[in-house]
């Protein structure tokens, strides 16, 4: 470790978090290495392909492009926290098995935290083309999109009034 | 048909882990006292390696250790090697170089690895590489493949003459010579076919663990194909003999080819995890991927298709120089002749053809199977010649392809492909039928209208999946056979695990493999699971690749399965007090014949292992049957795809604004899974004819090393996509599966560069069609008033 | 990522401090710029300056004939104002065309002026409206503060804290992507106030963004496409690389600003 440390603490699916950490540690490496949750995936180094999507503060943001020392008193919301451990899943991810919107699994977690924060921002009723440019910042290189897109529009319909949306969109 | 047997739409079992965020992926395991590695890597194309000074680097803090090439090569280790043996035209064996895991001596392109500093944390082991100081004496580097057996061309490796590996060819040139010269019209086209860098979205990783006590090393590794890396790894190599080396390819996130090779990563890691006596982590960054992972494609053709006065289709000639790269990859060889050459015929009676493949070192970074792997480059071959064909002989393509397309079956081609079944015919008809092919005037016009270009483009494909037969792999040069295995362990209870040597990586086996189970054996798929991807687990296996688990692995499952139903019989036999022959098995029940005396799936299982009421001397007890399966044929999955777009002439911008694809798979296990895997197909073929394009400047460094440069399809690249099959069984294995995961990869470039070039109106433009490309043409050619 | 120190200041004076005292330290604002090129070792400042804590950096105001906005104020704010999207609804677009939501959520108006990227959009606003860049020590025209590819009129331990745009009588922004990168291959914004026409474009000058005077003396006359038609500028001076000639690039400049043009006026 280097000798240059710093403490952070905030609030992870719910969990408080306190850690002491070499300032360069990025949000993503706090909750992988750090953590151990390992559902957000690292798939580039330029902050594009989305594989790492995490909601801070109900807002989809890349946690590769993050230090944890920027967080200072965040809320941050996982994939593993996106429904109760022993619960039903949550809608969006109900919506990506249902429609068939994952094949290797590298890129869902990003997608389906991306999915749900596009329900928060634009409602309900995803037409195709506003999901296909809202995904302009999560890359899969197996679905062809085509069943994400449908998968997505699902999941938006089936939040609506589900008691998942309110926590997740908060 | 069950609600989860085969032909249903079955929810993927393997979802729920993913969904969640409980995959594990290699880098996604860590194991006590793990180091980081951080390779150092040849910042220039080609240079002598003079010196690699560690000094300053192992004293800074956190240093397990650093390794060098010249201390691999101290340690005696092998070779990484291609397995498959490609003969010139005199019958030379291919030139193949060495390819030690670290270099020593020489660095042959930007990215070749020639130290590897360990150390406690990643960013340790990064401040570290950073101190080592190599001295490094610049080479002049070859690049463009189509220079690179040019006289005076600097030479890579001494083995390799021209930097030539060989010249191969197929076919009767003499006849062929001889159509094109009595055709009525030749078709001539030179193209190149653009080098792709595969981005499976998980970057490799290896995780290595030696364990002093056994003797043993473990490896965690993103791989397609665990087996063949262990053998790869211990017969060549040599870093651990097979049975002290256990591989195990857990969630590997996307292959698409580029985990089936063995790469110097992990080799490096079991070598150091060894010396060190600690686990040694390994996991690409993006950028290292750009440069280490075997690229595709990457052809120069020139290729002529020869008519009649009827627009028959007498001859094709075909000249490739296809580049290598740095190193010959696992299965470089094969890509450009075996995989590639015996689909020249397409889906067409062709009397005549003959292709000759020059196969050249660069300094680049190697290039091997790429999702398709030969089968795209020559479907683009031939589509585009046809299309081309059509639009000189002024005949609609459609109508030319369906003149020219083979109608009986089995057909014997003249590249040595021997088709076994297909409906070409059906298939482009339901295309043009649900594709509306009769409304595209109408629909140009509407473009028109708005200043756009439209067009439209076919594809007819043919593809050989499921390799394949191992004594004709072998006579072919392949190092292995390419059977597949299967175990099927029942279990007292009834439920059953089901071992299987393919792995999966996106493609659903879990699901798909215990539908066939379930169906089988009258179970629900919760009862079946499937196990894979572990070396000490599983039985040897071949891996998955060239769309062959479905034709080869689940046949090996099916004989298992017969195996185990026929010794299930003998048991319920005796358990039913009646003759083995009167015992009939179905929908999970065991009865004798003529009565209503049974026995259900689960008592005989019990029975099988309780074994109270058979004779042992005669029947073993348990009830685990295992098969290696090897496939009679390859398969021939065919097809039509169309596509259709639209071209914003002022900017060049093309959008792909309809797809439609009728596939023939033979059976499909899983259409929800056999549709989606058409999808991504058609994304990554559509992603090399529009975006993606690898550009090494002359010097060799990788212009395009990151996705700000190299242009990955996205979701508004794409449109939605109309997807159908028709269906003629594979008559050579027992599902009558063809496979199906590539051809949207095989159909989609061809089919994309059609429609584009029916827009333009010329047929001079490269993959990929970037708005800047078509820009540019649109001003070569006149066709529009110049923009301002 | 190399090594640095983190700070947190909570006041701007604070920061500058930090800033004279530390000749290499870098601010961070949303660190969408900073942050990947830390990542892949192209920079390592030993100092890093968190400007996260310091109040008032952010948020959006209309005062009489200018919006004026905070330099912590992110893209997502900046798109989905009401305050934006009815004076100026070419900024509101131009914000919501930046990166993709996850990066519009973090990345700041600051911090994409200050780094200057030759392909970024906020520069061609700056200067297609003719904002003022309000900073902790002076007010810089935007005509004076963009000085070229990646550098900016700002001197050391000088800080962005507002940009004021003055509210345009029309204006569009009109963007083509690399494809890649999904930066501005070009992007051309157009405003008309009053007898001031503006025309700036940024992803195809070689030295950053630049504005096109015969343009806009062309659109003094008349502020219409027609008047553009048959206008280029000269491929000197333009980018050229793998995704587009500096023909190319300075063709696209006249069908961007014809187009904007036509947006601006609701064509």
């Amino acid at each position: 470790m280097a000798a240059n440390t710093a403490a952070v603490s905030l609030t992870v699916n719910g969990k408080p978090v306190t850690a002491e950490i070499d300032p360069r540690t990025l949000l993503v490496q706090l909750l992988r290495e750090h953590l151990r949750l390992t559902g957000t995936h690292v798939g580039c180094d330029t902050s594009q392909c989305g594989a790492c999507v995490v909601h801070v503060n109900g807002k989809a943001t890349k946690s590769c492009t993050v230090l944890a020392l920027q967080l200072e008193g965040a809320d941050v919301l996982t994939i593993e926290g996106l429904a109760a451990p022993d619960g039903p899943l949550h809608p969006m991810q109900e919506a990506f098995r249902e429609n068939h919107g994952l094949q290797c699994g590298y890129c869902t977690p990003g997608m389906i935290m991306t999915a749900v924060d596009m329900v928060r921002r634009k409602g309900h009723d995803l037409d195709d083309h506003t999901i296909r440019e809202q995904l302009e910042g999560n890359i899969c290189r197996c679905t062809g999109y085509h069943n994400i897109v449908k998968a997505i529009a699902a999941g938006a319909r089936a939040m609506r009034g589900s008691s998942a949306t309110s926590k997740a969109a908060e | 048909m069950s609600v989860t047997g085969i032909g249903a739409a079955v929810r993927r079992k393997e979802d729920r882990r993913f969904i969640t965020g409980k995959g594990h992926y290699t880098d996604d395991i860590n194991r006590p006292g793990q180091t980081f590695a951080c390779f150092i890597r040849s910042p220039h194309a080609h240079a002598k390696i003079k010196n690699i000074d560690v000094s300053a680097a192992s004293r800074l803090p956190g240093v397990a250790g650093i390794f060098t090439g010249a201390q691999f090569a101290e340690d005696k280790l092998g070779s990484l090697i291609c397995g498959w043996t490609v003969l010139s035209k005199d019958g030379s064996p291919m030139k193949m170089a060495p390819h030690p895991a670290l270099a020593a001596g020489k660095a042959n392109c930007v990215g070749d690895a020639v130290a590897v500093v360990l150390a406690e944390t990643l960013a340790q082991a990064k401040d570290a590489a950073e101190r080592v100081v190599v001295d490094y004496e610049p080479l002049p580097a070859v690049v463009d493949p189509a220079k690179a057996a040019a006289a005076g061309a600097p030479l890579i490796h001494d083995v390799a003459p021209n930097n030539t590996i060989y010249n191969w060819h197929l076919g009767d040139a003499e006849a062929t010579n001889a159509a094109l010269k009595n055709a009525r019209h030749v078709t001539t086209l030179e193209f190149i076919n653009n080098r792709l860098v595969p981005n499976a979205m998980e970057p490799r990783a290896a995780l290595a663990e030696y364990d002093a006590a056994s003797g043993s090393l473990t490896l965690w590794n993103a791989t397609q194909n665990p087996h063949v890396a262990r053998l790869v790894i211990s017969a060549f190599v040599g870093v651990a003999p097979e049975n002290k080396l256990r591989v195990i390819a857990p969630d590997v996130g996307g292959g698409f080819g580029s985990k089936i090779f063995i790469y110097p990563e992990e080799v490096v890691c079991l070598w150091a995890a060894r010396k060190l006596g600690r686990p040694v982590k390994w996991t690409a960054e993006r950028s290292e991927s750009f440069i280490t992972d075997a690229h595709g494609r990457d052809h120069v053709t020139k290729a002529q298709m020869a008519f009649d006065g009827d627009g028959r289709i007498t001859a094709l000639k075909v000249h490739t120089t296809a580049n290598l790269g740095a190193y010959m990859s696992t299965f470089s060889s094969a890509v450009p002749t075996f995989l590639y050459a015996t689909l020249l015929s397409g889906q067409y009676e062709i009397p005549h053809i003959y292709c000759e493949v020059d196969a050249v070192y660069t300094n680049t970074v190697p290039v091997d199977a790429y999702r398709g792997a030969g089968r795209p480059e020559a479907t683009f071959v031939v589509e585009r010649l046809v299309e081309v064909g059509a639009r000189e002989l002024g005949v609609d393509p459609a109508t030319l392809r369906q003149k020219n397309f083979v109608k009986t079956f089995p057909y014997q081609t003249s590249v040595a492909s021997l088709y076994d079944a297909g409906d070409y015919q059906a298939s482009l008809q339901k295309a043009l039928e649900l594709h509306d092919y009769k409304g595209f005037a109408r629909r140009k016009r509407d473009s028109e209208r708005n200043g756009k270009l439209r067009g439209i483009g076919f594809a007819t494909y043919i593809e050989a999946c499921g390799v394949a037969p191992s004594a004709l792999v072998g006579q072919l040069g392949a190092g292995v056979g390419l059977w597949e295995s299967a175990e099927v362990r029942v279990n007292p209870t009834g439920s059953v695990e089901v071992l299987t040597g393919c792995h999966q990586h996106g493609q659903g086996h879990e699901t798909t493999f215990a539908q066939l189970v379930a169906d089988r054996l009258g179970l629900s798929i919760d009862q079946v699971n499937i196990l894979h991807g572990d070396t000490d687990i599983v039985q040897f296996g071949m891996g998955t690749y060239g769309s062959r688990s479905g034709a080869v692995g689940m046949s090996a499952i099916v004989r298992a399965l017969d195996k185990v139903e026929a010794k299930a019989k003998k048991i319920a036999a005796h358990l039913l007090e009646a003759a083995e022959g009167d015992i009939v098995f179905k929908d999970g029940k065991f009865t004798v014949a003529g009565t209503d005396k049974s026995a259900a799936w689960g008592e005989v299982a019990l029975g099988a292992y309780v074994a109270h009421k058979f004779p042992t001397s005669e029947i073993e007890p348990g009830l685990k049957e295992s098969a290696f399966y090897d496939p009679t044929n390859f398969t021939f999955p065919a097809g039509c795809h169309i596509c259709e777009v639209e071209i914003d002439p002022e900017t060049g911008d093309t959008q792909v604004v309809g797809w439609t694809a009728v596939d023939d798979f033979g059976t499909v296990i899983n259409p929800m899974i056999v549709e989606g895997q058409v999808h991504g197909g058609v994304a990554q073929g559509v992603g090399q004819a529009l975006l993606e394009h690898t550009v090494y400047d002359d010097k060799g460094q990788l212009v395009t090393g990151s996705y700000m440069d190299y242009a990955m399809p996205r979701a508004d690249n794409l449109p939605s996509l109309q997807v159908d099959t028709t269906v003629t069984k594979c008559p050579t294995n027992p599902l009558g599966i063809k496979g199906c995961g590539e051809a949207g990869a095989i159909a989609a470039p061809a089919a994309v560069m059609n429609a584009i070039t029916n827009a333009l109106g010329t047929e001079l433009i490269d993959m990929p069609a970037t708005p800047a490309t078509v820009w540019a043409t649109l001003q070569k050619t006149h066709t529009l008033p110049r923009a301002a | 990522m190399y090594a640095f120190t983190f700070h947190r200041p909570q006041t701007l004076r604070q920061a500058a401090n930090l800033l004279t005292k530390n000749d290499e330290a870098k601010l961070l604002a949303g660190g969408h710029t900073l942050l990947p090129t830390m990542k892949l070792r192209l920079a390592g400042p030993p100092q890093i300056v968190d400007l996260s804590l310091v109040e008032g950096l952010a948020g959006i105001e209309q005062s009489g004939r200018s919006i004026t906005i905070g330099a912590m104020t992110r893209h997502n704010d900046v798109s989905n104002s009401p305050v934006v999207q009815q004076a100026i609804p070419a900024l509101a677009k131009l914000a919501g065309m930046i990166g993709d939501p996850a990066v519009r959520h973090m990345g700041t108006i600051g911090g994409s002026i200050a780094n200057n990227d030759p392909n970024a959009d906020y520069p061609a606003a700056c200067l297609g409206l003719g904002a003022i860049i309000i900073t902790n020590k002076r007010r810089i025209k935007a005509d004076d503060f963009f000085t070229g590819m990646f550098s900016t009129a700002l001197e050391p331990a000088e800080i962005i804290t507002k940009v004021s745009f003055p509210i345009p009588k029309k204006a569009a922004y009109q963007k083509f992507r690399n494809q890649a990168s999904r930066f501005a291959l070009v992007g051309v914004f157009v405003s008309k106030r009053g007898s001031e026409i503006r025309v700036a474009v940024t992803g195809a000058g070689a030295n950053g963004v630049f504005r096109v005077p015969s343009f806009e003396e062309a659109l003094k006359k008349r502020f219409s496409p027609k008047s553009l038609e048959g206008m280029s500028i000269p491929a000197d001076g333009m980018n050229s690389d793998i995704h587009g000639s500096a023909e190319y690039r300075a063709h696209l400049v006249g069908v961007l600003a014809r187009r904007a043009v036509a947006e601006a006026i609701g064509k």
